[in-house]
This record gives structure tokens, sequence and C-alpha cells, in this order.
């Protein structure tokens, strides 16, 4: 390397160059080993579920069957039960959340306070899937159970509510996700409502617009995109969660429209039964695991693409 | 089945095994099912103070795991509730000696406030797991049970969502009692119950039980006498109904007839004071070891465990093996080499 006091020449800078290409090549290493190593994986998993797929194909998605000594498997309420809870997961945790960062994004409370409280939600995506699984056996299941009962015994009728009520119920696997996936929700709406830029909301003001029609009318839907962005995201995660809905959900594979009658989803099948599988219950699983890959990557994508478009497209206004 | 990603994994956790374990001698290593892991775990630890130059490490992965890692040649001894199968052991070129290590029962266990000792017909036992006995004060179950008041609640159902050897032995016995159960829902590690709710493993199943009055399910003794949950008398072929107990599960396995391999279950027992629902759990040995230091170790420490190593079985809730069963073990174990 050149002294600094030294006038700068091109050879030196050439010399620098070339240092500096070595770091390039690290750096490209490492990216393509991140990507070969997803590719490796899904390869794996390809060749694994290789004779499942031969035999089963895209009946496999579609068959509400999953009778491991009898040799049949089929997803289909698996899959299901996936959909379902996440979305349930999503109802309740969205308004929560995106409730949360707008008031951690407006001045209604002092700076140290509202750092706590975003500190405090942020938290709950530390805390292990695990520990969720067990605070829901000896929190959230007592209370549904109560829950259960009493709305199974007076609108038993309506098949959602449809009686015998388990503690260990799609509705308490939901709800145990809505908590997980809050801080996912939470933290990314919060920047995208601090991204809005102080122009536009002062604009909103000088029209003598309140604080709420600033919120709804304009801030909101500035902000739109990362929030839109935030639920996928959240989405994805409630999807591949696997210990805490294992714990929670009852793990059958009937279908049934009750919400309060066991269910389960793919991630959960696969921390269930793959300890003890052998031949086709493994291919079966990894048949089942590849789908659970794919739906993950393709929600997990989908929320990046709407989150860099639509930055793309609000860019004027920043 | 075994992939390259497999393989590293194998591979590191044997090293690693290898490298804590260079202070003794002699380090045996085995794997396979959970169900006996605390009584193999206490047997090493207690060995282990008498012959400080031998270490065994037991890793409870699961029966089936179990089976491939012994299949595979990456433990020194496998673990399974369900032995091997005949096909299993073809694949195993080394040849297999399968050794009856401890045994076990699966009880109803059960939460109903106020009913402190239920019985249940074999009838009943098939048709809570078929969903056909709905209700708790079902007349399947009410007339063996005079004199106790069953409420008009609903029966939740609890079993084992994670292949297990439990209810390998749990839906064995019920498929050879009821044809219906056979017919709808066979026998395996796991099978699709068509009512209930699945817990993982026998402490997820017993906090399904616990929690919700009304539920029963079926656990490894130890476990629920451990919880302190209620079992149910189940009724045996001969039509008596019997308490889980170290007695009456010992009962059963004084009447069983090992064959050569040693590979039996008593399915149905008949002596008229055996508890119905019983099985051996196996250890999976080599025919032949090269490392003769190994296959010395081996020997006398499942020696030392199916004789001493039995007075530890009773306080974690295992079946000590009955004479004949240790004496043909023992001649078994002898034909290692």
């Amino acid at each position: 390397m050149s002294e600094p006091t030294k006038p700068v020449n091109p050879d030196d800078i050439q010399e620098f160059r070339s240092g500096m290409d070595f770091f390039r090549i690290l750096c490209w290493v490492a990216a393509v080993c991140a990507v070969a190593i997803l590719a490796w994986i899904v390869g794996e998993i390809f060749q694994a579920a290789w004779p499942a797929i031969q035999k089963f194909g895209f009946g496999f998605m579609t068959d509400s069957a999953w009778v491991p000594n009898r040799e049949r498997f089929g997803v289909a309420p698996f899959l299901i039960g996936t959909a379902v809870s996440s979305l349930i997961a999503i109802l309740f945790a969205a308004p929560l959340g995106i409730a949360i960062a707008i008031f951690l994004s407006e001045d209604f409370l002092p700076v140290p306070i509202r750092q706590t409280i975003r500190f405090v939600v942020e938290m709950l995506a530390a805390i292990p899937s695990v520990v969720y699984g067990l605070w829901g056996i000896f929190v959230i299941i007592p209370i549904m159970q109560v829950i259960g009962a009493w709305a199974s015994q007076h609108w038993g009728g309506v098949p959602l509510f449809a009686g015998p009520a388990y503690g260990n119920s799609m509705l308490t696997a939901s709800v145990v996700l809505a908590i997980m996936i809050l801080p996912t929700i939470t933290a990314i709406s919060r920047s995208a409502l601090v991204a809005v830029p102080k122009t536009l909301r002062e604009g909103a003001y000088a029209l003598g617009a309140t604080r709420w029609e600033a919120i709804l009318g304009v801030i909101l839907p500035t902000a739109a995109p990362g929030i839109v962005a935030s639920v996928i995201l959240a989405m994805g995660r409630a999807m591949g969660e696997t210990m805490a809905v294992a714990m929670l959900i009852g793990n059958s594979s009937r279908l049934t429209w009750s919400l309060f009658s066991p269910a389960g989803t793919l991630a959960g099948l696969l921390a269930n039964q793959f300890g003890e599988a052998e031949g086709m219950q493994v291919s079966s699983l990894m048949y089942a695991a590849l789908i659970l890959v794919a739906l993950t990557l393709l929600v997990n994508m989908a929320g990046e693409w709407v989150l860099r478009y639509f930055q793309k497209q609000t860019a004027g206004i920043r | 089945m075994i992939t390259t990603l497999q393989k590293g994994i194998l591979a590191c956790s044997v090293l690693a095994m290898v490298s804590t374990t260079q202070a003794a001698d002699v380090s045996l290593s085995g794997a396979g099912a959970t169900f006996p892991a605390p009584l193999y775990q206490r047997w090493g630890v207690e060995y282990a103070k008498l012959n400080p130059g031998v270490q065994v490490n037991y890793q409870s992965v699961g029966s089936g795991a179990g089976v491939k890692n012994f299949t595979q040649g990456v433990v020194d001894f496998g673990a399974s509730d369900a032995a091997m199968s005949d096909a299993e052991i073809a694949k195993v070129p080394k040849g297999v000696v399968m050794i009856p290590a401890t045994a076990g029962e699966v009880v109803y266990a059960y939460n109903l406030p106020g009913v402190s000792d239920l019985k249940l017909s074999r009838e009943a036992m098939a048709g809570i797991f078929l969903g056909t006995v709905k209700k708790w004060n079902d007349p399947l179950i009410a007339k063996d049970n005079a004199g106790v008041k069953l409420p008009d609640m609903p029966i939740n159902v609890a079993y084992r969502s994670d292949g297990s050897g439990t209810t390998y032995v749990f839906t064995q016995h019920l498929a050879a009692i009821s044809k219906a159960f056979n017919d709808q829902i066979g026998f395996d590690k796991s099978v699709t119950f068509p009512v209930g709710a699945g817990g993982k493993g026998n402490e997820g199943v017993t906090a399904l039980i616990k929690q919700s009055p009304g539920t029963i399910g079926y656990v490894e003794y130890g476990y629920a006498v451990n919880n302190g949950l209620s079992m149910a008398s189940l009724q045996n072929k001969s039509g008596n109904f019997v308490k889980p107990s170290d007695e009456s599960g010992a009962a059963t396995l004084a009447h069983v007839k090992l064959p050569d391999n040693l590979r039996v279950w008593p399915v149905d027992p008949e002596g008229a004071e055996d508890y119905p629902i019983v099985s051996f759990t196996w250890l999976l040995l080599y025919k032949e070891y090269e490392d003769k230091a190994k296959l010395k170790a081996l020997k006398d420490f499942i020696t030392w465990g199916i004789t001493d190593g039995q007075k530890y079985a009773p306080e974690l809730g295992y079946i000590p093996l009955p004479k004949e069963v240790v004496e043909k073990t023992k001649a078994a174990l002898a034909t290692v080499k």
C-alpha cells in the first residue's frame, strides 16, 4: 500500500484495486454459497420426495386421507389447516399490529415511552417458539375451553362453533400465532409509517385536516405498501411456524368446519411424524415439506415484491 | 434413504461424541426408542460408577431413527420398541441379535372428576378410540361401572400425534381384540384415529388429559404414575378387570413364551390376572463386533443391565424382566461375537 504522504499515481490505485478484488471474490463466494445452500436443500428434499411425487402426483394435495399404516398419503387437511390458521392469525394480528404501529409512529407519547413500547413489542419476536407453546398450553387453552364450551352450547348450530369443543384447537393455535407474528407486522408497518415524508403530514394539517383525517386520508395510504408487505411477510412466518402450532393445534387430519376442533398444519405434521417414519411415509413427508417450502417462498417473494414495487411507485413523493 | 447431508450430520455427531468421551477407556454409543431412555440413561450413570472405564451414551431419537442408525452402523447398539422386522434385519449384513431389556405397560389415563376407579370392557376400549362411544354415560361404559356416577359429558380422546412405539403397542392390542378397530384403523407406530386430538410425546398427551375434564388417552404407565393421572382397569381376555401395576404387568410377562429370536408381543395375554397391554422393549446388537474391547464392554454392560440393572426398573415405571426371560436373554447375548 502507498504511503499517505506520497502523491497518488495510477499504478498505486491499480494495486489498491487488486486488493479490493480479492475481497469482492470473497463476497461473491459467500453470496453464491447462500444461494447454493438453498438450492441444495430444495434439491435434496425433491430427491427424497420423488417416489411420493411419482406415486401420488398432484392428487397428493387434494386427497384428504393421511393414513401411514395403510400407505395412503394426502395432505389436503394439512394444507387447509396451514392456510386457515395463518389467515385467522392475520385476522387477529393485522388490525392490532397496524394500530400499534400507528400509535408508535405518532407523537401521542414522549419518545422514551414509545421506544420502550416498541422494544417490548419487538421482544415478542425473541421468545422461543416452544415457550409460546407452553404458554399456550397453560394460559390460552384453559381460556379457550371456557369460550369453546360456552360457544358450542349456545351457537352449536353454526358449523364454525360446533362441539365437542377441544382446548387444543384451530382457534387456540391461531390466537397464539397471532401474538407471534405481531412484532413482524408492527416493526415493518412502523418503519413504513415513519418513512412518510413530514411535508405530506404538514400539508394535510395545513389544509385543515384533523389528526384522524391526516392518518386515515394521507399517512396510511402512503404507507400502505409497507403495511401490506408486513402482513404478507407475517403470513409467511405463520405458515412456517412449527413447534408452538404442533403443541396447540391438536394434530388431527380430520376436516371439520368447527374452530374448536383439532386440526393440523404441514409444519406440525413434519415435526410430529418425521422421527419414526419409514419408506413411503418419509417420501410423503418430504413431498409435504417441498410444498411447504414452495408456499412460504412464494408468500415471502410476494411480500418483498409488493414492498419494492410500491416503494418505486411512491418514490417521487418522498 | 441416506443422503449425503444426513451422512455429514451423522459424521459430525459421531465425531462430537468421540471427542467428548476420550477420557473413558471404552465408549459405547446407542440410539433409539424414547420410551426406555430414562432407564438406559440411568444404567449408563450407575454402570459408570461401578466401571469408571466404560462410558455409555444413549440418545433417545425414537425407535425408527434408532433402527436406521443401527442399520447404517453409526452406533454400537440400537434400541426399538417395535424390535426389528425380518425385512429390516435382512438389511444388516453383520446380523442382528435382539435383546429384551425391559418392559412397560400402556394405560388408559383419564380425567373425570369424581370417578377414581373406572372399568373399561374390551368393547368400550375399542369403541372410545373408534368414536362410537361418545359420552361418558354410554351404556357400554356404564354397565361395568355400577355405582359410579358417570357424567353426561362428551368423551374427549387424546392420542400420540408423533410416531411412537407406545402407539404401536396400544393399537396392536386394540386391533387384536376388535375386528372393527383392525379394519378401520389397524396398527402401526402412527395411525389415524377418527376422533380426538393429538399431543406430541407422552408429555403432550399427559397435558391434554390433565387440562380438560372428560379426556381419556393412552400413555406409558410410568408417565401416568409420575403425573398422578387416574388409570382405568382394563378387561383382559379371561374377562377380569385388571388395574395397571408392577404386579399385573409382571404377571403378563411371566406367561409370555419367548421364541428363539426373542421377538414377541403379548398381544392379548390369557392369564386371569394379566394386564392386557404390555410390551417388551429391545436392545439391538450386531452378531459380530470387530473391536473386541468394545464387544466385551458391551456384553458386560448389558449383562449387568438385565440382572442388577433391573432393580432400577420399578422406580422409573418399568416392569423388571422375569427370571426365564433373563436366562434366555443371557443365552442370546452369548451368541454375540
